[in-house]
């Protein structure tokens, strides 16, 4: 019998995983799709909020502003970029006085240091292209903005290689109680685990809903986003949001930790829970809404546009607690639950090792080492490790300059790349300006090769997204029919 | 090879007429730089015919055309490095350059030309609403697969854009054992050649929907069909959708010049060709950094790549040569309505000597018009032509012999008769 | 009976009208040049193509070799010719001009290569 079974490889998962390898155990990831880093962590703002949003004496100000205050020690141990740009809560109606005061006096209850209400000509002295409502605005100087996709990966990557197991395409389709513990049944095989970790994300409703007898409800709240270029990187250099007034809540502009715009979330309730289609009317909400707080925002340099689920609980806290013996939900983890990670990691593993008594795990280390780039060695550095590995000197993807070396470690190393997207999200191959248009042939190439399989089975994402039916003119003579894929 | 006189960057069409012609006109020392492992740049994937009849006054499809420019840059011993991709460029001429087998190593010519082509315009930049599945290709990126690879896409497609790479594809599709179901065009006229028109969708039935766009793209992790729209001023009609199933959507939705290197060097671009501004000779706004192809601007057919890479050739032989470090005053070249853009975008008032070549592109279409060019008041060519259209370039040589002294701007006009 | 078609001879796309009685091409008006009439009328009594498509190959650098017919086809074998090729392979090395199906499907013309492809 395992000693915990996680359900769920987000970025909680991940984080709760890797908290749990700090203890001597038996821990198993399970995941439905085919990699980590599948649903909500790969599509949110990838803000880490400071932390005087979330109303004063939630679990979710908790949690928020301790994941906050471990994030730049997190982010060196696990080498990904974080980077504390501040934000700003831009007001726009000089009536929406009262709401900024109030935000800045949670912040302060919150503990977040460093708030400040900023008048305007120190705001645009900051940022010169907000827009010309702006009245003033709270300053909060430890805002952050992380790669999401790293983060997690490396949180796997860290627990893996702290012990941990990883099963994907492995979604959960029954909870029994057993003896002393649960089986977890999966799309891939059964096991049997002292404590179950519910960290489902927008489906950790049906997972609590297996188990307990009173229901809970997670509605997949969806946000949609434009990602714009490079060139339009610096337009603003921290992350702005609207003060949410009498117009709605406002969308967010802010720059990456890998340099481009980001432009979003609206929020709109769906009722499937893999529903991330962007819509005609979300995109223009966005793109108006933006220019309340930001002025002639270059949105023709958008490269693409996405949209991702909150996991939004109609109590609007996080969930985390022992909703039956042996199962720990952690539950309704919307925003800010990227900044909350780290801290809801070591809640929820100091509740499992302490309903599991263990003991300390002497061979943890802290550290992961991130995919070498050549381009962030020294000139003789670089030069040895291209004539060591000439992987190194080829370059597959133009726009994000990423070499095949790169590639195939993020092929190789554990848990590994499968898909087209696994290498984009570790990479950042095809996530460029051209996205993919030039390297997806050659990662569609490399993935084959290295995982030994015919170009055919390489997929988008795991699952049924094939990039190909077969070779050329094989079905001449054939009727096509969707059945082909 | 670090001492090179002359680096071109790009081996496809631009960047080999471009080799041959600085060799011919006396450059010794040529580098040309290919990130792929092959020379020929697109040409290689561009399998169809059509190709060189100006050049060769003969149909050959796009690897014979490269062939051709390969076996010419071998003969004349010019040297080019496969498997190089440019990182850096800067504005004093110096390139980094990785490369597999020589690790990261930097040049200083004494010119460089760009002939970097161009890319496609993704799904994102075009912001068409829907799920992200498998099956949504650039029309390049399925002709490199079909083409190069061997490899099928899908078997039920829908092509959104008419520009010449999608109707290609259309054919290519068909001859594969595809069925391509309908093109949507956004605009009320294609962006295509009329020979492809014919050639890659009448001849196979293929319908062509012009005002009409992709609305809604449906399946989750393959893509399970389309929704397509009539498009009125730029919108959707409401109550004009009609739903294609299909695992396969290309696109070909306009094409972008390369000028991340150019960009980087500090090369003024132009807003409408999204290629660098240049004067006569070809020379960006960094002296000795001259452009031509569809780095410069989108061209419609390989041959006139070709003619514009050799003047390029010619042009940084003779500044390599000849030591023309500094440039005289320019004059600009300015559009009337109708017009969108002209390369080159200035003119050299020294150097009478040469002949210019204008190369441009119209707005619309248009029947029976005269493209007029005036030097001040007074015009210095005009020629009839019988219908325009934005999907082919048009072409106006002038004789530098008439050009009036003192004019401050030559402007071409697209006039009635 | 009156016939319009799109002269393809040049990015002209001249907008042609064929007066065609009893099989035969009576006037082509709307062309600019005498490749338009020409055009109209063969396009309307025997339509031609060059096929251009791959064939398999065997154990080379690549794993198809681009081809094309060495002459012009009729229109309506064009299907036919390349669904012909679903089973054709052939061994590396192929070199441009290389014969890879003589005579395809009857039409006295020859499938040639277009690209070489090395021995892998």
């Amino acid at each position: 019998m395992l000693d915990a079974v996680i359900i769920g490889g987000g970025v909680c998962g991940c984080a709760i995983a890797r908290e749990l390898s700090r203890r001597k155990g038996q821990f198993l990831v399970v995941e439905k799709e085919e990699d980590v880093c599948c649903g909500t962590s790969k599509a949110n703002s990838g803000i880490v909020h400071a932390g005087f949003d979330a109303k004063h004496g939630t679990l979710m100000a908790k949690l928020n502003c301790l994941g906050s205050r471990k994030m730049p020690q997190l982010s060196r141990e696990l080498d990904i970029p974080f980077r504390q740009n501040g934000s700003l809560v831009v007001m726009g109606n000089p009536q929406d006085r009262p709401r900024l005061q109030a935000l800045y006096e949670n912040g302060l209850a919150n503990g977040v240091p460093g708030l400040k209400i900023l008048e305007r000509d120190a705001l645009l002295a900051m940022e010169p292209n907000l827009s010309d409502q702006a009245v003033a605005a709270l300053y909060a100087p430890t805002g952050g903005i992380v790669c999401p996709f790293t983060l997690t990966i490396a949180l796997a990557e860290n627990a893996a290689r702290n012990g941990v197991e990883f099963q994907f395409d492995a979604g959960v389709t029954n909870l029994a109680p057993i003896p002393g513990g649960w089986r977890v049944e999966t799309e891939a095989g059964s096991v049997d685990t002292r404590v179950v970790v519910n960290a489902a994300g927008v489906r950790a409703d049906e997972i609590h809903n297996l188990a307990c007898p009173e229901k809970m409800t997670i509605v997949p709240r969806r946000g949609e986003y434009f990602l714009l270029d490079k060139q339009a990187g610096s337009y603003v250099s921290h992350t702005v949001f609207q003060l949410p007034g009498a117009l709605g809540k406002g969308v967010l502009v802010t720059p990456t930790i890998h340099g481009n715009l980001l432009v979003g979330p609206n929020a709109a309730d769906v009722e499937e829970k893999d529903n991330v289609a962007t819509t005609r009317e979300g995109l223009a909400e966005v793109r108006s809404k933006s220019s309340m707080a930001v002025k002639n925002l270059p949105l023709n340099l958008t490269i693409t546009s996405f949209s991702g689920l909150r996991a939004h609980r109609p109590e609007h806290d996080f969930s985390i607690r022992e909703a039956a013996p042996g199962l720990i939900d952690c539950a309704g983890i919307e925003s800010p639950g990227l900044s909350a990670a780290p801290a809801i990691g070591e809640m929820v593993a100091d509740m499992a090792a302490n309903l599991l008594k263990l003991e300390e795990n002497p061979e943890f280390t802290p550290i992961r080492r991130g995919i070498q780039s050549p381009f962030s060695l020294p000139p003789e550095e670089r030069q040895a490790l291209i004539r060591r590995n000439p992987a190194y000197g080829r370059l597959v993807c133009r726009c994000e300059t990423v070499t095949e070396g790169e590639i195939l470690e993020a092929i190789h190393r554990t848990p590994g790349a499968r898909s087209l997207d696994g290498v984009k999200r570790r990479v950042r191959a095809g996530m460029g300006r051209c996205q993919g248009g030039f390297c997806t042939p050659k990662v569609m190439e490399i993935l084959a090769r290295e995982l030994d399989l015919p170009l055919e089975a390489v997929t988008k994402s795991g699952g049924g997204s094939r990039l190909l039916v077969g070779e050329t003119k094989k079905f001449w003579g054939e009727e096509a029919d969707h059945g082909g894929l | 090879m670090e001492a090179c006189d002359l680096v071109i960057i790009g081996g496809g069409p631009a960047g080999l007429a471009a080799a041959v012609a600085a060799r011919q006109a006396g450059v010794e020392n040529i580098l040309v730089l290919e990130r792929d492992s092959r020379l020929g740049g697109i040409l290689n994937q561009c399998i169809h015919s059509g190709f060189g009849l100006h050049t060769f006054q003969q149909e050959l499809t796009g690897p014979e055309y490269a062939a051709r420019f390969v076996s010419q840059v071998k003969g004349l011993g010019i040297a080019c490095l496969c498997d190089a991709m440019v990182l850096d460029l800067a504005a004093d001429r110096t390139l980094t350059v990785i490369h597999p087998e020589r690790g990261i190593f930097t040049l200083h010519p004494k010119a460089v030309i760009l002939a970097m082509g161009c890319r496609e315009r993704p799904r994102g930049a075009l912001n068409i609403p829907g799920f992200r599945p498998a099956g949504i290709y650039t029309a390049g990126t399925a002709q490199h697969l079909v083409n190069i690879e061997g490899k099928l896409p899908g078997r039920e497609c829908v092509i959104l854009g008419s520009g010449d790479i999608g109707l290609i594809m259309a054919r290519r599709m068909t001859l594969e054992g595809a069925k391509v179901k309908v093109v949507a065009e956004l605009m009320p006229y294609s962006g295509g050649l009329k020979r492809n028109i014919v050639q890659c969708l009448e001849d196979f039935d293929i319908p062509l929907k012009l005002s009409h766009t992709v609305v809604n793209i449906h399946g989750k992790e393959r893509l399970t069909g389309v929704t397509i729209a009539r498009v009125e001023q730029g919108l959707p009609v409401p109550g004009t959708e009609e739903y294609y199933a299909c695992d396969t959507l290309l696109l070909s939705c306009g094409l972008i010049p390369e000028n991340e290197l150019s960009r980087g060097a500090g090369v003024e671009l132009s807003l409408v060709t999204n290629g660098p501004v240049v004067n006569d000779r070809l020379e960006t706004s960094v002296p000795g950094v001259f452009a031509a192809g569809n780095v410069l601007h989108v061209h419609d057919l390989v041959d006139y790549v070709s003619q514009e890479a050799a003047a390029a050739g010619e042009n940084a032989a003779r500044y390599i040569l000849e030591a023309q470090t500094q440039t005289g005053p320019e004059i600009p070249v300015t559009c009337g309505p109708g017009i969108r853009y002209t390369v080159p975008q200035k003119i050299r008032l020294e150097s009478r000597d040469e002949d210019v070549t204008l190369r441009l592109r119209v707005d619309g279409v248009y029947r029976n018009r005269r493209l007029t060019v005036l030097a001040g008041d007074a015009p210095v060519s005009s020629k009839k032509r019988r219908a325009l259209a934005p999907g082919e370039m048009e072409t106006i040589r002038l004789s530098r012999k008439p050009l009036p002294v003192g004019i401050r701007e030559l402007r071409v006009l697209l006039e009635e008769g | 009976m009156e016939r319009k078609l799109i002269c393809i001879g040049c990015p002209l796309g001249c907008e042609l009208t064929a007066q065609v009685e009893g099989g035969e091409v009576r006037e082509v008006t709307g062309n600019t040049c005498p490749n338009g009439e020409r055009y109209a009328r063969k396009e309307l009594t025997n339509p031609t193509r060059i096929l251009t498509t791959t064939v398999r190959v065997r154990g080379g650098t690549l794993p198809v070799v681009s081809v094309k017919t060495a002459g012009d086809i009729p229109k309506g074998k064009l299907l036919a010719c390349a669904a012909a090729l679903k089973d054709v392979e052939i061994p590396a090395p192929m070199a441009p001009g290389q014969v890879v199906v003589p005579d395809i499907l009857g039409t006295g013309v020859d499938l040639v290569a277009t690209k070489s492809v090395e021995r892998a």
